[in-house]
Protein backbone atom coordinates (compact mmCIF):
# COMPACT_ATOMS: atom_id res chain seq x y z
CA UNK A 1 0.00 0.00 0.00
CA UNK A 2 3.01 2.11 0.60
CA UNK A 3 3.68 2.38 -3.13
CA UNK A 4 0.51 3.62 -4.06
CA UNK A 5 1.33 7.84 -4.89
CA UNK A 6 -2.38 8.43 -4.49
CA UNK A 7 -2.13 7.50 -0.78
CA UNK A 8 1.70 8.57 -0.11
CA UNK A 9 2.91 11.82 1.51
CA UNK A 10 5.08 13.89 -0.60
CA UNK A 11 9.00 12.91 0.07
CA UNK A 12 9.80 15.54 1.94
CA UNK A 13 6.87 15.51 3.96
CA UNK A 14 7.55 12.31 4.76
CA UNK A 15 11.68 12.90 5.63
CA UNK A 16 10.59 15.75 7.90
CA UNK A 17 8.02 13.92 9.84
CA UNK A 18 10.53 10.42 9.81
CA UNK A 19 13.65 13.45 10.97
CA UNK A 20 11.43 14.67 13.64
CA UNK A 21 10.20 11.32 15.19
CA UNK A 22 13.80 9.90 15.22
CA UNK A 23 15.41 12.91 16.76
CA UNK A 24 12.38 12.90 19.47
CA UNK A 25 12.91 9.51 19.86
CA UNK A 26 17.13 10.13 20.14
CA UNK A 27 17.26 12.75 22.37
CA UNK A 28 14.54 11.65 24.76
CA UNK A 29 15.48 8.04 25.31
CA UNK A 30 19.06 7.16 23.54
CA UNK A 31 20.51 10.23 25.08
CA UNK A 32 19.38 9.65 28.47
CA UNK A 33 20.25 5.37 28.26
CA UNK A 34 23.46 6.42 26.74
CA UNK A 35 24.33 9.25 29.53
CA UNK A 36 23.74 6.14 32.29
CA UNK A 37 26.85 4.40 30.70
CA UNK A 38 28.68 7.51 29.90
CA UNK A 39 29.20 8.56 33.75
CA UNK A 40 29.12 5.39 34.91
CA UNK A 41 32.65 5.24 33.27
CA UNK A 42 33.22 8.57 33.73
CA UNK A 43 36.47 8.12 36.02
CA UNK A 44 37.30 4.65 34.40
CA UNK A 45 36.58 1.31 34.62
CA UNK A 46 38.61 0.76 37.90
CA UNK A 47 35.86 3.40 39.74
CA UNK A 48 33.59 1.58 38.21
CA UNK A 49 33.97 -1.87 39.67
CA UNK A 50 34.96 -0.35 42.69
CA UNK A 51 31.66 1.04 43.26
CA UNK A 52 29.95 -1.73 42.21
CA UNK A 53 32.14 -4.09 44.59
CA UNK A 54 31.61 -1.74 47.42
CA UNK A 55 30.09 -3.83 50.64
CA UNK A 56 27.13 -1.47 50.51
CA UNK A 57 26.59 -1.80 46.62
CA UNK A 58 27.05 -5.81 46.92
CA UNK A 59 24.15 -6.17 49.69
CA UNK A 60 21.86 -3.94 47.64
CA UNK A 61 22.61 -6.02 44.80
CA UNK A 62 21.82 -9.30 47.07
CA UNK A 63 18.49 -7.61 48.16
CA UNK A 64 17.30 -6.70 45.11
CA UNK A 65 17.92 -10.12 44.13
CA UNK A 66 16.37 -11.91 46.90
CA UNK A 67 13.11 -9.49 46.62
CA UNK A 68 13.04 -10.77 43.14
CA UNK A 69 13.47 -14.31 43.39
CA UNK A 70 10.20 -14.40 45.93
CA UNK A 71 7.86 -12.14 44.55
CA UNK A 72 8.18 -13.41 40.68
CA UNK A 73 7.48 -16.79 41.52
CA UNK A 74 4.51 -15.98 43.11
CA UNK A 75 3.13 -13.87 40.61
CA UNK A 76 4.23 -16.39 37.79
CA UNK A 77 1.91 -18.93 39.62
CA UNK A 78 -0.78 -16.52 39.93
CA UNK A 79 -0.47 -15.07 36.55
CA UNK A 80 -1.04 -18.90 35.09
CA UNK A 81 -3.52 -19.68 36.82
CA UNK A 82 -5.31 -16.49 36.45
CA UNK A 83 -5.15 -16.36 32.49
CA UNK A 84 -5.84 -19.87 32.49
CA UNK A 85 -9.18 -19.31 34.51
CA UNK A 86 -9.95 -15.76 32.38
CA UNK A 87 -9.41 -17.54 29.10
CA UNK A 88 -10.88 -20.80 29.49
CA UNK A 89 -13.75 -20.94 31.55
CA UNK A 90 -17.23 -18.37 30.91
CA UNK A 91 -18.47 -17.02 34.22
CA UNK A 92 -19.74 -13.99 35.20
CA UNK A 93 -17.52 -11.15 36.21
CA UNK A 94 -14.39 -11.60 34.15
CA UNK A 95 -14.33 -8.15 32.97
CA UNK A 96 -14.37 -6.91 36.93
CA UNK A 97 -11.63 -9.80 37.90
CA UNK A 98 -9.49 -8.23 34.74
CA UNK A 99 -10.09 -4.81 36.10
CA UNK A 100 -9.33 -5.73 39.70
CA UNK A 101 -6.33 -7.86 38.32
CA UNK A 102 -5.25 -4.67 36.47
CA UNK A 103 -5.16 -2.40 40.03
CA UNK A 104 -1.81 -2.35 40.51
CA UNK A 105 -1.47 -0.58 37.29
CA UNK A 106 -3.28 2.19 38.34
CA UNK A 107 -2.35 2.87 41.78
CA UNK A 108 0.75 5.37 42.50
CA UNK A 109 3.90 2.90 43.60
CA UNK A 110 3.55 5.45 46.60
CA UNK A 111 0.02 4.37 47.27
CA UNK A 112 1.32 0.79 46.74
CA UNK A 113 3.97 1.41 49.67
CA UNK A 114 1.55 3.04 51.63
CA UNK A 115 -1.08 0.19 51.77
CA UNK A 116 1.33 -1.86 53.59
CA UNK A 117 2.85 0.61 56.50
CA UNK A 118 -1.18 0.79 57.24
CA UNK A 119 -1.17 -2.66 57.25
CA UNK A 120 2.27 -4.10 58.73
CA UNK A 121 3.05 -0.60 60.38
CA UNK A 122 3.70 0.37 63.98
CA UNK A 123 0.68 2.28 64.08
CA UNK A 124 -1.23 -0.45 61.50
CA UNK A 125 -3.67 -2.84 61.33
CA UNK A 126 -1.68 -5.57 62.04
CA UNK A 127 1.15 -3.83 63.49
CA UNK A 128 0.62 -4.68 67.66
CA UNK A 129 0.11 -8.19 66.74
CA UNK A 130 3.36 -8.30 64.53
CA UNK A 131 5.15 -6.46 67.55
CA UNK A 132 3.85 -8.61 70.15
CA UNK A 133 5.32 -11.60 67.96
CA UNK A 134 8.27 -9.60 67.19
CA UNK A 135 8.48 -9.64 63.32
CA UNK A 136 9.16 -6.91 61.61
CA UNK A 137 7.50 -6.66 57.94
CA UNK A 138 8.02 -2.62 57.41
CA UNK A 139 11.70 -1.45 57.33
CA UNK A 140 12.56 -5.18 56.85
CA UNK A 141 12.78 -7.66 53.50
CA UNK A 142 8.97 -8.99 54.00
CA UNK A 143 7.64 -5.70 53.48
CA UNK A 144 9.76 -5.11 50.37
CA UNK A 145 8.84 -8.54 48.96
CA UNK A 146 5.17 -7.79 49.21
CA UNK A 147 5.34 -3.83 47.89
CA UNK A 148 7.49 -5.88 45.37
CA UNK A 149 4.59 -8.53 44.67
CA UNK A 150 1.90 -5.55 44.63
CA UNK A 151 3.68 -3.58 41.74
CA UNK A 152 4.51 -6.19 39.73
CA UNK A 153 0.96 -8.32 40.02
CA UNK A 154 -0.66 -7.84 36.83
CA UNK A 155 2.52 -8.59 34.40
CA UNK A 156 2.43 -11.92 33.70
CA UNK A 157 -1.42 -12.18 33.43
CA UNK A 158 -1.65 -9.40 31.25
CA UNK A 159 1.37 -11.39 28.93
CA UNK A 160 -0.03 -14.56 29.13
CA UNK A 161 -3.80 -14.36 28.48
CA UNK A 162 -4.07 -12.93 25.07
CA UNK A 163 -1.76 -16.15 23.76
CA UNK A 164 -4.53 -18.28 25.93
CA UNK A 165 -7.40 -16.52 24.40
CA UNK A 166 -6.16 -16.56 20.52
CA UNK A 167 -5.26 -20.17 20.76
CA UNK A 168 -8.65 -21.60 22.16
CA UNK A 169 -9.20 -24.36 23.57
CA UNK A 170 -9.26 -27.30 20.81
CA UNK A 171 -6.59 -29.18 21.88
CA UNK A 172 -7.36 -28.95 25.68
CA UNK A 173 -10.44 -30.61 24.92
CA UNK A 174 -9.18 -33.52 22.71
CA UNK A 175 -6.87 -34.63 25.87
CA UNK A 176 -9.73 -34.26 28.14
CA UNK A 177 -12.03 -36.62 26.24
CA UNK A 178 -9.02 -38.47 25.54
CA UNK A 179 -8.73 -39.02 29.49
CA UNK A 180 -6.22 -36.31 30.40
CA UNK A 181 -6.52 -35.09 34.44
CA UNK A 182 -6.89 -31.48 34.70
CA UNK A 183 -2.63 -30.83 35.28
CA UNK A 184 -2.06 -33.06 32.13
CA UNK A 185 -3.30 -31.24 30.70
CA UNK A 186 -2.03 -28.37 31.26
CA UNK A 187 2.06 -29.46 31.83
CA UNK A 188 1.55 -31.70 28.25
CA UNK A 189 -1.03 -29.62 26.10
CA UNK A 190 -0.96 -25.78 27.30
CA UNK A 191 2.44 -24.96 28.69
CA UNK A 192 4.72 -25.90 25.77
CA UNK A 193 2.35 -23.65 23.58
CA UNK A 194 2.37 -20.60 25.74
CA UNK A 195 6.20 -20.91 27.25
CA UNK A 196 8.21 -18.41 25.45
CA UNK A 197 4.86 -15.68 26.15
CA UNK A 198 5.05 -16.45 29.96
CA UNK A 199 9.12 -16.84 29.63
CA UNK A 200 9.05 -12.90 28.57
CA UNK A 201 5.75 -12.21 30.88
CA UNK A 202 8.30 -13.22 33.72
CA UNK A 203 11.30 -11.85 32.14
CA UNK A 204 9.16 -8.38 32.19
CA UNK A 205 7.78 -9.09 36.04
CA UNK A 206 10.98 -9.65 37.36
CA UNK A 207 12.57 -6.24 35.19
CA UNK A 208 10.19 -4.69 36.98
CA UNK A 209 10.87 -6.24 40.36
CA UNK A 210 14.00 -5.50 40.57
CA UNK A 211 13.46 -1.90 39.54
CA UNK A 212 11.03 -0.88 41.65
CA UNK A 213 11.65 2.44 43.34
CA UNK A 214 8.57 4.55 44.88
CA UNK A 215 6.64 1.28 46.54
CA UNK A 216 10.09 -0.14 48.23
CA UNK A 217 11.16 3.41 49.14
CA UNK A 218 7.77 3.87 51.20
CA UNK A 219 8.48 0.57 52.79
CA UNK A 220 12.23 0.19 53.25
CA UNK A 221 13.53 2.58 55.79
CA UNK A 222 16.31 3.04 53.48
CA UNK A 223 18.58 1.21 56.24
CA UNK A 224 21.94 0.55 54.73
CA UNK A 225 23.26 -2.29 54.10
CA UNK A 226 19.91 -4.01 55.47
CA UNK A 227 17.50 -2.83 53.54
CA UNK A 228 18.29 -0.98 50.40
CA UNK A 229 17.54 -2.63 47.25
CA UNK A 230 19.87 -1.43 43.85
CA UNK A 231 17.36 1.70 43.27
CA UNK A 232 17.43 2.79 46.51
CA UNK A 233 20.74 2.85 46.46
CA UNK A 234 20.91 4.59 43.54
CA UNK A 235 19.41 7.22 45.33
CA UNK A 236 21.35 7.62 48.20
CA UNK A 237 24.61 7.84 46.29
CA UNK A 238 22.81 10.20 44.17
CA UNK A 239 22.22 12.40 46.99
CA UNK A 240 26.02 12.22 48.06
CA UNK A 241 27.06 13.86 44.77
CA UNK A 242 28.84 10.31 44.58
CA UNK A 243 27.78 10.18 40.63
CA UNK A 244 30.36 7.52 39.62
CA UNK A 245 28.77 5.21 42.42
CA UNK A 246 25.31 6.09 41.35
CA UNK A 247 25.80 5.67 37.71
CA UNK A 248 27.52 2.61 37.83
CA UNK A 249 25.05 0.56 40.03
CA UNK A 250 22.47 2.42 37.63
CA UNK A 251 24.19 1.12 34.77
CA UNK A 252 23.45 -2.24 35.91
CA UNK A 253 19.67 -1.77 36.29
CA UNK A 254 19.70 -0.07 32.47
CA UNK A 255 21.71 -3.16 31.60
CA UNK A 256 19.13 -5.73 32.71
CA UNK A 257 16.11 -2.80 31.04
CA UNK A 258 18.37 -3.40 27.80
CA UNK A 259 17.97 -6.76 28.05
CA UNK A 260 14.41 -6.95 28.79
CA UNK A 261 13.89 -5.24 25.59
CA UNK A 262 16.16 -7.95 23.66
CA UNK A 263 14.29 -10.65 25.24
CA UNK A 264 11.01 -8.91 23.75
CA UNK A 265 12.55 -9.10 20.60
CA UNK A 266 13.59 -12.59 20.59
CA UNK A 267 10.78 -14.21 22.00
CA UNK A 268 8.29 -12.64 20.62
CA UNK A 269 5.11 -9.84 22.15
CA UNK A 270 2.78 -12.65 22.98
CA UNK A 271 -0.25 -10.14 22.66
CA UNK A 272 0.35 -9.78 19.33
CA UNK A 273 -0.69 -13.30 18.86
CA UNK A 274 2.40 -15.64 19.33
CA UNK A 275 1.92 -19.13 18.60
CA UNK A 276 4.00 -19.83 21.07
CA UNK A 277 7.19 -20.07 19.18
CA UNK A 278 10.10 -17.09 18.89
CA UNK A 279 9.67 -14.70 16.63
CA UNK A 280 6.06 -15.48 15.73
CA UNK A 281 4.51 -12.45 16.55
CA UNK A 282 7.00 -10.52 14.27
CA UNK A 283 4.88 -10.57 11.30
CA UNK A 284 1.72 -9.22 13.09
CA UNK A 285 3.57 -6.31 13.57
CA UNK B 1 2.03 -1.22 32.76
CA UNK B 2 3.60 -2.70 29.46
CA UNK B 3 0.75 -5.05 28.99
CA UNK B 4 -2.29 -2.30 28.89
CA UNK B 5 -1.95 -0.14 25.71
CA UNK B 6 -0.73 -3.35 23.92
CA UNK B 7 -4.12 -4.71 25.50
CA UNK B 8 -5.95 -2.07 22.90
CA UNK B 9 -4.57 -4.06 20.25
CA UNK B 10 -5.79 -7.34 21.23
CA UNK B 11 -7.51 -9.35 18.72
CA UNK B 12 -10.78 -11.02 20.22
CA UNK B 13 -10.98 -14.70 20.95
CA UNK B 14 -12.18 -16.62 17.62
CA UNK B 15 -15.52 -17.57 17.89
CA UNK B 16 -15.29 -21.00 18.39
CA UNK B 17 -13.48 -20.71 21.59
CA UNK B 18 -16.36 -19.17 22.89
CA UNK B 19 -18.54 -21.57 22.36
CA UNK B 20 -16.38 -24.53 23.73
CA UNK B 21 -15.50 -22.30 26.68
CA UNK B 22 -19.09 -22.66 27.42
CA UNK B 23 -19.41 -26.21 27.54
CA UNK B 24 -17.49 -26.63 30.41
CA UNK B 25 -15.58 -29.65 29.45
CA UNK B 26 -12.40 -28.47 30.94
CA UNK B 27 -11.73 -29.61 34.72
CA UNK B 28 -10.68 -27.38 37.32
CA UNK B 29 -12.25 -24.60 37.65
CA UNK B 30 -13.31 -24.51 40.82
CA UNK B 31 -9.59 -24.47 42.12
CA UNK B 32 -8.17 -22.03 39.47
CA UNK B 33 -11.24 -19.46 40.11
CA UNK B 34 -10.64 -19.85 44.24
CA UNK B 35 -6.83 -19.48 44.04
CA UNK B 36 -7.23 -16.86 41.83
CA UNK B 37 -9.28 -14.97 43.89
CA UNK B 38 -7.74 -15.79 47.33
CA UNK B 39 -4.07 -14.57 46.08
CA UNK B 40 -5.85 -10.68 44.54
CA UNK B 41 -7.37 -10.94 47.87
CA UNK B 42 -4.51 -11.16 49.84
CA UNK B 43 -1.91 -8.81 48.02
CA UNK B 44 -4.54 -6.49 46.28
CA UNK B 45 -7.82 -5.86 47.66
CA UNK B 46 -7.42 -6.77 51.30
CA UNK B 47 -4.15 -3.57 51.63
CA UNK B 48 -6.19 -1.41 49.22
CA UNK B 49 -9.30 -1.74 51.28
CA UNK B 50 -7.53 -0.96 54.59
CA UNK B 51 -6.85 2.37 53.00
CA UNK B 52 -10.21 3.26 52.29
CA UNK B 53 -11.07 1.83 55.60
CA UNK B 54 -8.30 3.79 57.57
CA UNK B 55 -9.57 6.98 55.15
CA UNK B 56 -13.39 6.01 56.57
CA UNK B 57 -12.14 6.55 59.52
CA UNK B 58 -11.43 10.57 59.85
CA UNK B 59 -14.50 12.30 59.47
CA UNK B 60 -15.05 14.39 56.25
CA UNK B 61 -14.11 17.99 57.90
CA UNK B 62 -10.84 16.03 59.24
CA UNK B 63 -10.59 15.26 55.28
CA UNK B 64 -11.76 18.39 53.56
CA UNK B 65 -9.39 20.08 56.18
CA UNK B 66 -6.18 17.64 55.11
CA UNK B 67 -7.08 18.09 51.37
CA UNK B 68 -7.71 21.65 50.95
CA UNK B 69 -5.00 23.08 53.06
CA UNK B 70 -2.94 24.60 50.78
CA UNK B 71 0.32 23.00 50.41
CA UNK B 72 -1.91 19.58 49.35
CA UNK B 73 -4.07 22.08 47.33
CA UNK B 74 -0.54 23.35 45.38
CA UNK B 75 0.91 19.77 45.31
CA UNK B 76 -2.58 18.77 43.07
CA UNK B 77 -2.54 21.25 41.11
CA UNK B 78 0.91 21.00 39.94
CA UNK B 79 0.81 16.88 39.58
CA UNK B 80 -2.28 17.61 37.47
CA UNK B 81 -1.09 20.47 35.28
CA UNK B 82 2.56 18.61 34.38
CA UNK B 83 0.51 15.32 34.19
CA UNK B 84 -1.81 16.98 31.63
CA UNK B 85 1.11 18.84 30.21
CA UNK B 86 3.33 15.86 29.57
CA UNK B 87 0.06 13.45 28.12
CA UNK B 88 -0.77 16.22 25.50
CA UNK B 89 3.10 16.01 24.40
CA UNK B 90 3.03 12.58 24.70
CA UNK B 91 -0.41 12.31 22.27
CA UNK B 92 1.54 14.64 19.91
CA UNK B 93 5.10 12.95 19.60
CA UNK B 94 3.54 9.35 20.05
CA UNK B 95 1.10 10.23 17.11
CA UNK B 96 3.99 11.16 15.04
CA UNK B 97 6.56 8.28 16.02
CA UNK B 98 3.49 5.64 15.84
CA UNK B 99 2.49 7.24 12.49
CA UNK B 100 6.50 7.30 11.11
CA UNK B 101 6.93 3.18 12.73
CA UNK B 102 3.41 2.75 11.05
CA UNK B 103 3.81 3.68 7.22
CA UNK B 104 7.34 4.68 6.21
CA UNK B 105 10.62 2.53 5.90
CA UNK B 106 14.28 4.27 7.36
CA UNK B 107 17.38 2.84 8.22
CA UNK B 108 17.79 2.17 12.07
CA UNK B 109 13.96 1.83 12.05
CA UNK B 110 13.75 -1.36 14.02
CA UNK B 111 16.14 0.01 16.45
CA UNK B 112 13.39 3.58 16.55
CA UNK B 113 10.90 0.87 17.56
CA UNK B 114 12.63 -0.70 20.13
CA UNK B 115 13.62 2.71 21.75
CA UNK B 116 9.56 3.33 22.47
CA UNK B 117 10.03 0.22 24.79
CA UNK B 118 13.10 1.68 27.09
CA UNK B 119 10.61 4.04 29.35
CA UNK B 120 8.82 0.63 30.40
CA UNK B 121 12.02 -1.27 30.79
CA UNK B 122 13.98 1.21 32.49
CA UNK B 123 13.81 1.84 36.20
CA UNK B 124 12.34 4.90 37.25
CA UNK B 125 15.16 5.67 39.82
CA UNK B 126 17.75 5.58 36.47
CA UNK B 127 15.78 7.77 34.38
CA UNK B 128 15.15 10.23 36.48
CA UNK B 129 18.94 10.50 37.99
CA UNK B 130 19.74 10.08 33.99
CA UNK B 131 17.31 12.93 33.47
CA UNK B 132 18.80 15.24 35.70
CA UNK B 133 22.36 15.21 35.21
CA UNK B 134 21.54 16.00 31.56
CA UNK B 135 19.10 19.16 32.44
CA UNK B 136 20.33 20.47 35.46
CA UNK B 137 21.79 23.70 35.03
CA UNK B 138 25.72 22.05 34.47
CA UNK B 139 24.45 19.50 32.31
CA UNK B 140 24.82 18.67 28.95
CA UNK B 141 21.41 20.33 28.08
CA UNK B 142 20.49 21.93 30.86
CA UNK B 143 23.89 24.75 30.52
CA UNK B 144 22.06 25.76 26.95
CA UNK B 145 19.17 26.47 28.45
CA UNK B 146 20.61 28.00 31.67
CA UNK B 147 22.99 30.38 29.35
CA UNK B 148 20.09 31.58 28.25
CA UNK B 149 18.58 31.76 32.14
CA UNK B 150 15.73 29.15 31.58
CA UNK B 151 15.71 26.53 34.01
CA UNK B 152 14.89 22.97 33.42
CA UNK B 153 15.75 20.87 36.15
CA UNK B 154 14.35 21.37 39.59
CA UNK B 155 11.45 23.61 37.77
CA UNK B 156 8.44 22.78 36.16
CA UNK B 157 9.75 22.15 32.56
CA UNK B 158 11.87 19.22 33.91
CA UNK B 159 8.94 17.37 35.86
CA UNK B 160 7.13 17.84 32.50
CA UNK B 161 10.39 16.10 30.37
CA UNK B 162 10.55 13.55 32.72
CA UNK B 163 6.62 12.69 32.64
CA UNK B 164 6.66 12.86 28.68
CA UNK B 165 9.62 10.34 28.98
CA UNK B 166 7.75 7.88 31.75
CA UNK B 167 4.39 7.96 29.60
CA UNK B 168 6.34 7.97 25.81
CA UNK B 169 5.27 4.23 25.22
CA UNK B 170 1.43 4.54 25.84
CA UNK B 171 0.32 6.70 22.70
CA UNK B 172 2.92 4.89 20.60
CA UNK B 173 1.71 1.29 21.33
CA UNK B 174 -1.69 2.02 21.57
CA UNK B 175 -2.16 4.01 18.13
CA UNK B 176 0.51 2.06 15.79
CA UNK B 177 -0.90 -1.50 15.50
CA UNK B 178 -4.56 0.90 14.68
CA UNK B 179 -2.79 2.47 12.28
CA UNK B 180 -1.07 -0.78 10.85
CA UNK B 181 -4.75 -2.14 10.32
CA UNK B 182 -6.27 0.37 8.71
CA UNK B 183 -7.72 -0.58 5.19
CA UNK B 184 -6.23 1.40 2.74
CA UNK B 185 -9.23 1.56 0.41
CA UNK B 186 -10.51 4.07 2.56
CA UNK B 187 -7.39 7.03 1.58
CA UNK B 188 -7.63 6.17 -1.78
CA UNK B 189 -11.24 6.23 -2.24
CA UNK B 190 -10.36 9.64 -0.43
CA UNK B 191 -7.40 10.57 -2.99
CA UNK B 192 -10.04 9.42 -6.01
CA UNK B 193 -12.55 11.50 -4.89
CA UNK B 194 -10.02 14.75 -4.70
CA UNK B 195 -9.09 14.91 -1.26
CA UNK B 196 -5.55 16.38 -0.58
CA UNK B 197 -3.05 14.21 1.61
CA UNK B 198 -4.18 16.66 4.82
CA UNK B 199 -7.52 16.44 4.06
CA UNK B 200 -7.73 12.68 4.08
CA UNK B 201 -5.51 13.20 7.27
CA UNK B 202 -7.76 15.16 8.98
CA UNK B 203 -11.16 13.64 7.52
CA UNK B 204 -10.46 9.97 7.34
CA UNK B 205 -7.61 8.85 8.94
CA UNK B 206 -7.78 11.09 12.64
CA UNK B 207 -11.26 10.17 12.63
CA UNK B 208 -10.17 6.43 12.65
CA UNK B 209 -7.51 6.40 15.08
CA UNK B 210 -9.03 8.93 17.77
CA UNK B 211 -10.32 6.74 19.76
CA UNK B 212 -6.40 5.09 20.42
CA UNK B 213 -4.91 8.05 20.71
CA UNK B 214 -7.72 9.43 23.36
CA UNK B 215 -6.83 5.65 25.12
CA UNK B 216 -3.71 6.68 24.87
CA UNK B 217 -3.31 9.90 26.15
CA UNK B 218 -5.34 8.59 29.65
CA UNK B 219 -3.02 6.12 29.89
CA UNK B 220 -0.20 8.44 29.52
CA UNK B 221 -1.97 11.06 32.12
CA UNK B 222 -2.36 8.11 34.17
CA UNK B 223 0.74 6.96 34.25
CA UNK B 224 2.01 10.44 35.45
CA UNK B 225 -0.06 11.07 38.18
CA UNK B 226 1.12 8.12 39.89
CA UNK B 227 5.04 8.55 39.08
CA UNK B 228 7.77 9.06 41.89
CA UNK B 229 10.68 7.70 40.96
CA UNK B 230 11.96 9.88 38.23
CA UNK B 231 10.26 13.04 39.10
CA UNK B 232 11.66 12.99 43.27
CA UNK B 233 15.23 13.89 41.37
CA UNK B 234 14.49 16.46 38.40
CA UNK B 235 11.44 18.17 40.73
CA UNK B 236 13.61 19.73 43.39
CA UNK B 237 10.56 19.27 45.65
CA UNK B 238 10.09 23.01 46.59
CA UNK B 239 6.87 22.72 48.94
CA UNK B 240 3.97 24.57 47.37
CA UNK B 241 5.89 24.89 43.71
CA UNK B 242 7.02 21.78 42.19
CA UNK B 243 6.10 19.07 44.84
CA UNK B 244 3.81 16.60 43.32
CA UNK B 245 1.20 14.53 45.33
CA UNK B 246 3.34 11.37 45.94
CA UNK B 247 6.10 13.30 47.24
CA UNK B 248 3.26 15.07 49.33
CA UNK B 249 2.34 11.38 50.73
CA UNK B 250 5.64 10.24 51.36
CA UNK B 251 6.99 13.72 53.32
CA UNK B 252 3.52 13.12 55.50
CA UNK B 253 4.25 9.78 56.17
CA UNK B 254 7.89 10.63 56.96
CA UNK B 255 6.59 13.19 59.70
CA UNK B 256 4.22 9.93 60.79
CA UNK B 257 1.40 12.13 59.93
CA UNK B 258 -0.52 9.41 58.77
CA UNK B 259 -4.11 10.86 58.58
CA UNK B 260 -2.72 13.31 56.76
CA UNK B 261 -0.68 10.30 53.98
CA UNK B 262 -4.24 8.49 54.25
CA UNK B 263 -6.62 11.13 53.42
CA UNK B 264 -4.41 12.52 50.80
CA UNK B 265 -3.50 8.63 49.55
CA UNK B 266 -7.51 8.01 49.40
CA UNK B 267 -8.38 11.48 46.81
CA UNK B 268 -5.60 10.38 44.68
CA UNK B 269 -6.73 6.38 44.82
CA UNK B 270 -10.49 7.03 43.71
CA UNK B 271 -8.95 10.02 41.14
CA UNK B 272 -7.06 6.77 39.57
CA UNK B 273 -10.37 4.53 39.92
CA UNK B 274 -12.16 6.38 37.64
CA UNK B 275 -8.76 7.45 35.15
CA UNK B 276 -9.13 3.12 34.60
CA UNK B 277 -12.79 2.63 34.67
CA UNK B 278 -12.79 5.26 31.79
CA UNK B 279 -9.42 3.52 29.92
CA UNK B 280 -11.38 0.26 30.47
CA UNK B 281 -14.66 1.99 28.76
CA UNK B 282 -12.55 3.28 25.68
CA UNK B 283 -10.58 0.54 25.18
CA UNK B 284 -14.17 -1.87 24.75
CA UNK B 285 -14.87 0.82 22.58
CA UNK B 286 -11.88 0.71 20.57
CA UNK B 287 -12.12 -2.74 20.24
CA UNK B 288 -15.66 -2.71 19.30
CA UNK B 289 -15.36 -0.34 16.74
CA UNK B 290 -12.28 -2.04 14.87
CA UNK B 291 -14.36 -5.35 15.26
CA UNK B 292 -16.79 -3.62 12.92
CA UNK B 293 -13.75 -2.69 10.70
CA UNK B 294 -12.74 -5.86 10.77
Amino acid sequence: MRTHSAIAEPGAIRWTLTAFAVAFLALFVALPVASVFLQAFEHGPGAYLAALTDPEALSAIRLTLVAAALSVPLNTVFGVTAAWLIAKYDFAGRGVLLTLIDLPFAVSPVIAGLIFVLLFGAHGLLGPLLSRHEVRVIFAVPGIVLATTFVTFPFVVREVLPILESQGSDQEEAAVTLGASGLTVFFRVTLPRIKWGLLYGVILCNARAMGEFGAVSVVSGHIRGETNTMPLHVEILYNEYNFVGAFAVASLLALLALATLLAKRLLGDGSHGGQGQPGASQEAR
Amino acid sequence: MSALPRDAARTEAPPQSWRLRRSGLLPGFSFTFGFTLFYLGLIVLFPLAVLLLKAAQLSPSQIWGIVSEPRALAAYRFSFGASLTAALLNALFGLLVAWVLARYRFPGKALCDALVDVPFALPTAVAGIALTSLLAPNGLIGRLFDAVGIQIAFARPGVVIALTFVGLPFVVRTVQPVLLELDPALEEAAAVLGASRLQTFLRVLLPAIFPSLLTGFALAFARALGEYGSIVFISGNLPGKTEIVPLLIVTKLEQYDYAGATAIAAVMLLLSFLLLLAINLLQTRTRAARAVRK
